[in-house]
């Protein structure tokens, strides 16, 4: 069992209100997963710089600073605890390149010009905090609590997985098929950093949307190649998408105002969002793809 | 009287709708700020009128035996599950499961109900005013089910001795559940059932019934070659 959560403005209205809105949603998921917990936020985007999302881990923030900015230039950093989002023009080719070389202890947790992403073992009450989630302001977010089963509780085990420039996805349920998946997007060319089934379904995303297919088409198809219980939320720097397998053992539940539209795995996770008792709140049905933004 | 449960835990809030003492005769209340929350109102056994006022998480409801029951909202999975008698009323949508197992009562959804509603049912009465999702019926045993818009794909598969009532269109048939003929017992049934939830805008004559038609009951012995 997972929670996972995800909200689009479809106004203005309470874009500096998302973070706010979005750690409530992960709160109130903490029953239904109290291992590791993770988000994240999707900002207006600067097409000029990039945004790295890095976890430092035990690494100390001043020696990473000193030694980032030997070899990368125009930088700006935030420090989220052990998280830092490192803005700078430099092109991810050649900053990833730079940070398995040179640090490896920092791990990169996803980049783009929009996504900011935050992910950390504990109880998600703890991981909001930490990262400050309520401070966030932006256009989109999702987010994920994580009851493990499959894999162990680890940082690189939490969701969301981002495994392409503005991309992300998180998951509630299990993949059957993802050591054979995993294999086939290797030999593609995907690289993954977890024996995680939810990376390799995100690889599978990430690998479709970059042959130029749309996120609706992907997770159609994903309907078909990926096997197991699930319900996916996807993100890009547009909006998200949300798929249950045909199946639907694994909830979902939406609500729709005329300023947001809300997803959680239930509605408690929703139930302090602003005009929640007037939304039209449904189901996604199954082996239905709703997609928003995109 | 008022109960919040914004204010009071639920555990506090069941308990004293449990352990309500017979000869108090004040037996109306009203549940505010349910916000979602899990098991509102589960095991009650005395009769009690509960308005809830606002949507609910899992298992409303379940295992109630005759209290009368409104949720004025959606419900989520398994709402009245294993319901013995009493009546439970939601004037929104159900998630899956609704009605799972119930040996008795009546379950209204003024809504839809999305998959496996009346999954195992063992006696009760489900009406959805709606439409039903898929797998609805799965293995019920008995009583009645009543959906006066869709069924989904598999509707009563593995079905036993449940009677299916369906006004619009099914998508697909489970294994072993057939079409049968509307007899006048059924149609008598059918109009208590739909006057009971309130309904006067469907007749019972524009039902199709649908039942098991026994063939999994027994083992065919000429299938004996595939095990």
């Amino acid at each position: 069992m997972c929670g996972i959560v995800g909200i689009y403005l479809k106004t203005k209205k309470f874009e500096k209100n998302l973070g706010k809105m979005l750690s409530g949603m992960l709160n109130n998921m903490e029953s239904r997963g109290p291992d590791s917990a993770g988000f994240a936020v999707y900002k207006n985007s600067d097409k000029k710089e990039y945004k790295y999302s890095l976890c430092i881990n035990n690494l100390d923030f001043n020696k990473f600073k000193k030694d980032i900015s030997k070899k990368i230039r125009n930088l700006k950093l935030n420090q989220y605890s052990d998280h830092v989002i490192v803005r700078t023009p430099e092109i991810p080719k050649k900053f990833i390149k730079f940070i398995n070389k040179e640090l490896p202890e920092v791990s990169i947790v996803g980049y783009g010009h929009s996504i900011e992403i935050f992910k950390q073992v504990g109880n998600p009450k703890d991981v909001v905090k930490k990262f400050n989630l309520e401070s966030f302001s932006g256009t989109h977010g999702i987010g994920h609590t994580r009851m493990a089963t499959e894999s162990a509780i680890t940082t690189e085990g939490s969701h969301p997985y981002s495994t392409g420039e503005d991309e992300c996805l998180v998951h509630n349920g299990s993949l059957s098929n993802h050591n054979n998946l995993r294999r086939e997007l290797k030999k593609k060319g995907n690289t993954f950093t977890s024996e995680n089934d939810t990376e390799v379904a995100a690889g599978y995303v990430s690998n479709s949307l970059s042959n130029n297919n749309s996120l609706k088409k992907t997770l159609v198809s994903g309907l078909k190649d990926l096997d197991g219980f699930y319900t996916f939320i996807a993100g890009t720097r547009k909006g998200f998408a949300v798929v249950r397998d045909e199946i639907a053992c694994k909830p979902a539940v939406i609500a729709e105002t005329k300023n947001y539209i809300a997803i959680a795995s239930e509605f408690q996770a929703m139930a302090h969002l602003p005009d929640v008792n007037d939304a039209k709140i449904f189901e996604p049905e199954p082996g239905v793809v709703y997609s928003w933004g995109n | 009287m008022i109960l919040d449960l914004k204010k009071l835990k639920l555990r506090k809030i069941n308990e004293q709708l449990q352990g309500i003492d017979r000869k108090i005769n004040d037996r109306n209340f009203t549940i505010i700020n349910p916000e979602g929350n899990h098991a509102v109102c589960a095991g009650l056994t005395e009769e009690l009128n509960v308005n809830i006022k606002g949507h609910v998480g899992y298992y409303c409801a379940g295992m109630n035996q005759k209290a009368n029951i409104t949720i004025e909202g959606n419900v989520g999975t398994g709402v009245a599950e294993n319901m013995m008698s009493g009546k439970v009323h939601v004037k929104g949508n159900a998630s899956q499961s609704a009605g799972a197992t119930a040996h008795g009562g009546l379950l209204v959804i003024d809504g839809d109900a999305s998959s496996r509603c009346g999954i195992s049912m063992k006696g009760a009465d489900i009406v959805v005013k709606g439409s039903v999702g898929h797998m609805s019926g799965f293995m019920s045993q008995a009583g009645n089910l009543v959906v006066c818009g869709d069924a989904g794909e598999a509707l009563g598969d593995s079905l036993y001795e449940t009677n299916i009532y369906i006004k619009g269109k099914v998508k697909s048939l489970g294994a072993d559940c057939v079409e049968k003929k509307m007899d006048k017992k059924h149609l008598k049934k059918l109009n208590i059932l739909l006057k009971e939830a309130n309904i006067k805008n469907h007749k019972a004559e524009s039902f199709k019934r649908y039942g098991s038609a026994k063939k999994l009951y027994n083992f065919k012995i000429d299938n004996i070659s595939n095990y």
